[in-house]
Parts: C-alpha cells; structure tokens; sequence
C-alpha cells in the first residue's frame, strides 16, 4: 500500500453481552479511497463500521477493547471528545433519515450545531452542498418545504449533502443503496466515486457487484474477523483465502 | 363454505353496530344534556349564564362564570406543573436510564394511574394543603386555607403524570435508532439530539398525550373537590380557593331540588363542561394536524 492509512484499527475487539461480534480487527483504511467492507449478513460489517465513529457507545452491555487511530489520534482514547470524532466522519445509513424539518434546515442543522449562525454562510452552505449532490436544481425552489416530501433517492442525496455540511473527512456508508432504485443507486454511486478525491470512503455493501464498480480496496469480514484485505481486482478475482473464494464465487452468503 | 362466508359478514356488520352505537354515545349525552337544561335556556341566554358571576340558587341568580374560571384554573395550571416533570421523567426514562431501572420504574408509575382518585383527594387533604398552607402561601399572601387552586392542580398534577410519561415513554421509543445516529453522527451531543431531533419528531404524540390528559383533568371531580376549597367565586390567584364545575355537580346533585330551576342548572353545568372538553378536543385535534403535516 502505497499512501498513508486514514484509519488504523488496532486489536479491536467488540463484544455485546456474549456475544463476539468483532474478533482482534487489524485493519488501515487508505485515505482518499473507497473501502468497501463485504461479508455475508450478521457477520459484523456493519459493527465495525460504527466502531469507527463510536456510534456502538450507547448500546447497552457493550464491551470494546483495542483502538481505532484517525489521522493517528485514537477515538477511544479517555481525552478524547466523541462529538469532534462524529463531526469528522459523515454517516449515510441504509435508508434514508431526513431529520423532520425543512430541506434547508436539514443541511444546516450541523453547522448549526456547530457554532455557525450567519444567514449568508447559512445560505452559501446549504447551496454549495445541495449543488455537490447535485439536488440543488431539483429544489431550490422549495428549500423550506419538508424534507420527507423528496423521493427517498432525492432524499438519501439529501442526508449525503447533511454529513457533508459539517466538512467531515472520511464517510461512512451502510449499505447506503439498499433502499434505492437502480438510478437513484448510480447517482449515489456517482457521487462516492466524485468525492473520494477529498474524502476517505468506508463503505459496507452486500452487494458484490457495487463493490467491484467503486471501490479500491475491499475488507471481506467473516464470523467477525478479517479474512482478507486488498485491492479490488484481488480480492475479488484473485482471492489468496478460501473463504473469500467461496463467498466471491456464492458459495457462502 | 357459505357459513364461514355467512360469519364474515355476521361479524363485520355486528362490529360496525357497535362502533355506531358507542360513538352516537356522544351524540346522545349531549342532546340529552341540552334537553335537560332546556328550563333554564328558556329563562336565560346562554351568554347570561356564562358570563354572570353571582351564584344564588335560592335568589334565583346562576351564574357560571366562577365555576368555568375555576375549571379553567385548576385545569391549566395542573398542566403547567405537570408538563415539564413529565417531559424530563419521559426523556430520562426513554433516553438515559439503563434498562434494568427502566423496568422497574415504569411499572411503577403505571401503578399511580391505577390509584383511585379519593386516594389522592386524602392524600391532597392531609399533605398537599398543610404544606401550600404552611408553607408556600405565606410568601405570597396574607392568609390562606390551603384550600385552593394551587393545591388542586398539584393533586390533579400527580394524577395526570403516569397518563402523560407512558404515553410519551412509547411515543419516544417509536422514534427509529436510525434518525438519532443521524444526528448524532454530524457531531450532536446527545441532548442536542433530544432537543432538536426527538422532541420535534415526537411532539404530535407528545400533544396527543397531554390532550388525553388534559381532557381526564377537566373532568376529575372527586380529588380536586376535596383540596380547592369550592367557593363559587372566580379565583384571582392560584393561593384563592376554586369550584371546578365537576364539584358542583357532584356536590349538588340530588340535593335542593325543589328550588326552581336548579336541577336544570346542574345540568346546563354538565353540558357546559361537555362542551368545553368538545371545543378542547377539536382544536387540538386541529393543531396536531397541522404540525404532523409540517413535521412528517
């Protein structure tokens, strides 16, 4: 590998009451990349992509030990404020969640948040970060009517331009295209492939196919352990493991 | 094949019966409260009875004003006291305590709701008046008996709280994990989240709540006629007694029937109060729509 890791996940171990979701993760996420994590379901994709913004905190009986360094500070650390680790990351989740208000309030709820009040940045964010996921022509004409009025691929743009209104580095998606249709599926696939030039990508998909369009590397979880990391092409053609040839030729799912 | 045919449409048009006949409940209550306060109607309009404030059967002077102040008092200040505590109980329970308190403790504020309301009436008797005699009156005012407006609605408060808290406890954990990972991952804290995200998400569940609420409160007769004193004059401040309608009724009821016109009074009273809790109902039901539609 030839930059940098965005993301180091050292020793992780995760454990919700008994059970074992995440075994020993070692793992460096490249910046600026797309990452997809592939596995078959209930295999702790997901769980470890919430590892990675501390979003597992508030589930109860969970135990995490090991630590994930981003841009080397690690967000486990006691020092460390979990809000600042959140506002880095963007999350774009299965379906999507327009918080219930204004399709402008939406976008600015998280400068907002986070201490920006002026009307005209106000504005100038909401519209550079409508344009970014290409929705601003689609409704600039009612950007205080109510976000749940967008169709749900209008809608999941809108959550994407949402986490990116914060100027996060790295985004985060769940199985982002799950709920969409095949069109409102490319034009989020699009977007990912357009914004890995400023952003480090960590996506979890089911879907192989989507894995091998966008992605530069790809982590295949197993059972909650990494069976094998490497670039796209590798993995998927030419995977080193058993496993990963199983699951790549459908044998396992 | 035809009797199981035959039963589907047995059952479908005996619920439909039922349904008409438990709604035109209403329908009938109400024209038979108008029918039974027709004598007084036809002696004084309506906006005499409302707005007259001189309560003198025997002199033959009915005024309701009083009694629709003191409803209106003790009602609403019930639900000032009782919204805030029952927000911040919802939201802890909902959203902070661990699961293990959570199940012991909603169980327990269930139980409130099944206390019978006399029980609350002598516990308003004997600890809610000594103490807003003793204690807080004496701050604002030169005497009070204890008997008043503020110890009604502290009374009905406690009463209306488990209604209020179990509802908002459902409605809050309705609200998809999802929708708070949002917010919280754009950097929220979690009363951020809570404040702008939850709360907004839940407020037609948390309006529906409280209308229920405040719907039982202005009907509850029994514990508040204990504790406010029922003297039919307006209150001025919640350290005066109060004489909710309910407790005129109740009180009255069955007792000086030879005056004339009173027992239509009494009734006109109960049509009064059924018509404040209808007027009460449709306009919330209004508000809700509106704010379902801006918040979906």
């Amino acid at each position: 590998m030839t930059q940098t890791p965005h993301i180091s996940v050292k020793d992780l171990n995760v454990q919700i009451g008994d059970n074992h979701l995440l075994k020993n993760i070692n793992i460096n996420i490249p910046d600026k990349c797309i990452t997809s994590i592939i596995g078959p379901s209930g295999c702790g994709k997901t769980t470890l992509l919430k590892s990675l913004n501390r979003l597992l905190d508030d589930i109860p009986d969970v135990q995490i030990s090991g630590s994930v360094l981003v841009d080397g500070e690690d967000i486990y650390g006691p020092k460390t404020e979990v809000t600042h680790i959140r506002k880095k990351m963007g999350l774009l989740a299965q379906r999507p969640f327009p918080l219930p208000m204004s399709i402008y309030d939406n976008i600015a709820y998280g400068p907002r948040i986070h201490g920006i009040r002026g009307k005209t940045e106000l504005n100038r964010l909401v519209e550079h970060y409508l344009k970014a996921v290409g929705l601003w022509e689609e409704v600039k004409h009612r950007l205080h009517g109510p976000a749940s009025a967008l169709s749900i691929g209008q809608q999941q743009r809108l959550c994407l331009a949402r986490g990116l209104a914060v100027e996060p580095e790295i985004i985060l998606g769940d199985e982002s295209t799950s709920a969409l249709d095949p069109i409102s599926t490319k034009t989020i696939e699009d977007l990912l492939i357009k914004l890995k030039e400023n952003y480090t990508i960590v996506l979890v998909t089911h879907i192989l196919r989507q894995a091998r369009r966008v992605s530069d590397y790809i982590i295949f979880v197993y059972m909650g352990q990494i069976i094998e990391f490497g670039p796209t092409e590798e993995v998927l053609l030419n995977p080193k493991e058993e496993l990963t040839k199983d699951y790549v030729k459908g044998f396992i799912s | 094949m035809k009797i199981r045919l035959l039963k589907d449409k047995v059952i479908g048009t005996g619920m439909l019966t039922f349904s008409i006949l438990s709604v035109s409940m209403v329908l009938l209550i109400g024209i038979g409260l108008y029918w039974r306060s027709l004598p007084i109607l036809q002696n004084y309009s309506v906006w005499e009875l409302i707005s007259a404030d001189t309560w003198r059967p025997l002199k033959g002077s009915f005024g309701f004003f009083p009694f629709i102040m003191g409803t209106l008092w003790v009602t609403g200040m019930s639900i000032v006291i009782a919204i805030p505590l029952c927000l911040l109980t919802a939201i802890y329970l909902s959203e902070y305590a661990p699961t293990r308190f959570k199940s012991i403790f909603l169980p327990m504020i269930n139980m409130l709701a099944g206390i019978p309301p006399v029980i609350y009436g002598v516990w308003g008797v004997f600890f809610v008046v000594p103490i807003v005699q003793r204690y807080i009156a004496p701050f604002f005012v030169d005497f009070s008996t204890g008997f008043t407006v503020l110890a009604g609605s502290v009374v009905l408060a406690v009463m209306i709280f488990p209604l209020i808290v179990s509802i908002v406890v459902e409605v809050l954990q309705t609200i998809p994990k999802e929708l708070r990972e949002a917010s919280l991952s754009l950097g929220a804290t979690k009363w951020e989240t809570i404040k702008k995200v939850i709360l907004r998400k839940a407020m037609p569940g948390i309006i529906a709540a409280v209308v229920l609420a405040v719907s039982r409160a202005f009907g509850e007769t029994i514990a508040v006629l204990m504790v406010c004193g029922n003297v039919p004059i307006s209150p001025k401040s919640i350290f005066d007694p109060a004489y909710p309608l309910p407790a005129l009724l109740a009180n009255n009821f069955g007792e000086m029937m030879s005056v004339p016109l009173y027992d239509a009074a009494l009734m006109f009273s109960a049509l009064l109060l059924f018509v404040i809790i209808l007027i009460f109902n449709v306009i919330s039901r209004m508000i809700l729509q509106k704010i379902s539609i801006r918040n979906a």
